[in-house]
């Protein structure tokens, strides 16, 4: 090795770190600007996908988190295989490169001193796919909400249903929503945070659900795939076609609430719950 | 774009010959596809002619429409009155555009949980026939909320104090057979599926071609033995040899019997005890590591 590649090689992760790029408007964000902006582009306003950790660490009062049901994780109960590889082997994979055991993280915690059971969904972690440790996961903590008597909030990030797991992911749609059911039932507030994206089964389960569904802006939020779509009816869709934007007009989500703001927007909402 | 689509789909559906011979060999997960698809197999209007009688349809979600590809009425079926609800495919081009290829809009799976509710108001249980490819794709269906539709089903489902049978007797697709899907008992067709995902749309993504569709369809276990064995349905409903296609009559008859003695057990229970086995039901639903 040349002396000129070892020194550019060197070079390569601070260029990584130093600048990001913008995935919508393209521009160069210096990178501590960009984290300082909690991943939204300071240029367009685009919200970047963050962790389920950072989410937390940003709503939650400091110390006030505390991680429930953490040890379920995925099994490969079908032996599925396709031409990439055994799912088995994804979820380790996916287990070493997010650091979590699943597409969700849940607990209870507290914001602007308001108790609530929660659940906040990981995009990193296969696509933040509906599998069955998944929809255990959401519908533990709706029981934890049911049982406290607390709000439940669940921050939706996820590509649908766990193919992987054939119908009982599907199944997993009407086990989150008999969770959601038993709140309902019981006046127990359910809130839907609908985050970049919400698609497939997870839109038409529980991330619909929300007494209040809030979005920030710009998330891709939606039931079958734009390029179906667009296939189904032969012609381009607009723009904005399911964007939080595009619901809001609709009349499917109560608000669009920037990234910034989001703590004290469920603060403020929950100090009007009332039992 | 769609209907010629859809139509190039029978076309293609009735030149396939299927090989299928119950007696000799196993039935392959893309043969039972097939039979589940065949243009000659018995749907909804069928098994309303033949197992129910006295059908008074009704119509319109109140909110925007009436989508025929759910239809639901009240219904009779030997003594028992029931409400039938279910996915309304048709036989031929025509009808198949009609009904939209049993593919429901928004007000389709809003018709059919006023109807669920209807059916609370009169202490009727209800009785669900799954039977469609999945939810419509389209532009409209997404403008007026596809997603929440199904997803408001679901919910309501749990809570609906009457007992639900679902039944599917042919595709059971998805979101779109799930959104009347939540039943106290799940049953099968002996060729019918249920499925997250179309063989054909899980081929495209993770092998990347649509041809490998027949791989796909074996590994999702969508069959109606891999899903009783994986414990999400209740009860296979056995076929005629040949598939239910190749006898009406003895298909119409089994159905007939099977729902039946469903209704009369599940008549045995309170409401309460009936919606808490619904709740534990589908918690038990799933695999996980703990």
């Amino acid at each position: 090795m040349s002396w000129y590649t070892k020194a550019i090689e060197e070079k390569k992760p601070h260029r990584k770190t130093l600048w990001v790029h913008c995935k919508k408007c393209k521009s160069h964000i210096w990178g501590e600007e960009w984290e300082k902006n909690l991943n939204v582009c300071p240029n367009c306003n685009y919200h970047d996908t963050i962790t389920s950790w950072q989410r937390i660490e940003l709503l939650f009062d400091k110390g006030s988190f505390h991680e429930l049901f953490e040890n379920i994780s995925p099994v490969d109960s079908l032996n599925f295989t396709d031409l990439k590889g055994s799912y088995k082997d994804k979820i380790q994979a996916n287990k070493k490169k997010s650091g979590i055991s699943e597409s969700v993280i849940t607990g209870h915690g507290k914001i602007k001193g308001f108790n609530v059971a929660t659940a906040i969904m990981d995009f990193r972690f296969l696509g933040g796919s509906l599998g069955s440790g998944t929809g255990e996961k959401i519908l533990q903590a709706a029981n934890f909400a049911y049982d406290y008597g607390l709000p439940y909030i669940v921050f939706s990030a996820s590509g649908g249903a766990r193919m992987q797991e054939g119908v009982l992911s599907l199944m997993q749609m009407a086990k989150t929503c008999a969770g959601v059911a038993r709140l309902n039932k019981k006046n127990i507030p359910f809130i839907s945070v609908l985050l970049n994206p919400t698609t497939g089964g997870v839109t038409a389960s529980y991330a619909m659900m929300g007494d209040l569904n809030i979005s920030e802006p710009g998330a891709v939020i939606g039931f079958a795939g734009r390029r179906v779509i667009e296939q189904t009816i032969g012609e381009k869709l607009p723009d904005d076609f399911q964007t939080a934007e595009y619901l809001l007009e609709h009349g499917f989500i109560d608000s669009i609430v920037q990234r910034k703001d989001m703590r004290d927007y469920l603060a403020n909402v929950l100090s009007y719950y009332n039992r | 774009m769609v209907v010629a689509t859809g139509v190039k789909v029978i076309e293609k559906a009735k030149k396939q010959k299927l090989s299928h011979n119950s007696k000799t060999s196993k039935v392959s997960a893309w043969e039972t596809v097939k039979i589940s698809r065949h243009p000659q197999r018995p749907i909804l209007q069928d098994y309303i002619q033949k197992v129910f009688t006295n059908f008074v349809e009704l119509h319109g979600d109140r909110a925007f429409g009436d989508d025929t590809a759910i239809i639901g009425g009240f219904a009779q079926i030997g003594n028992q009155k029931v409400m039938l609800i279910g996915h309304n495919k048709g036989k031929n081009t025509t009808e198949h555009i009609e009904r939209n290829f049993g593919m429901a809009k928004p007000e389709g799976y809003r018709k059919a949980l006023r109807l669920m509710k209807l059916a609370q108001r009169f202490n009727l249980p209800i009785v669900t026939i799954i039977d469609t490819p999945g939810a419509f794709p389209g532009l409209e269906a997404e403008e007026r909320g596809q997603a929440e539709s199904i997803a408001r089903n679901i919910t309501e489902m749990a809570n609906i104090e009457v007992p639900i049978i679902s039944l599917v007797i042919g595709e059971g697709g998805s979101g779109g057979a799930l959104g009347i899907g939540v039943g106290d008992r799940i049953l099968m067709l002996s060729n019918a599926i249920y499925s997250v995902i179309s063989p054909e749309g899980c081929a495209s993504i993770l092998w990347r071609d649509a041809k490998y569709a027949p791989d796909a369809a074996e590994a999702l276990k969508i069959t109606a033995q891999a899903l009783l064995e994986n414990n999400i349905i209740d009860e296979i409903i056995k076929e005629p040899a040949g598939g239910a296609h190749t006898d009406y009559e003895q298909m119409a008859s089994e159905v007939n019997k099977v729902l039946l003695r469903n209704l009369k057990s599940l008549s045995n229970y309170s409401v309460a005890e009936l919606l808490d086995m619904r709740f534990e039901k589908y918690s038990a639903m799933g695999k996980f590591a703990e």
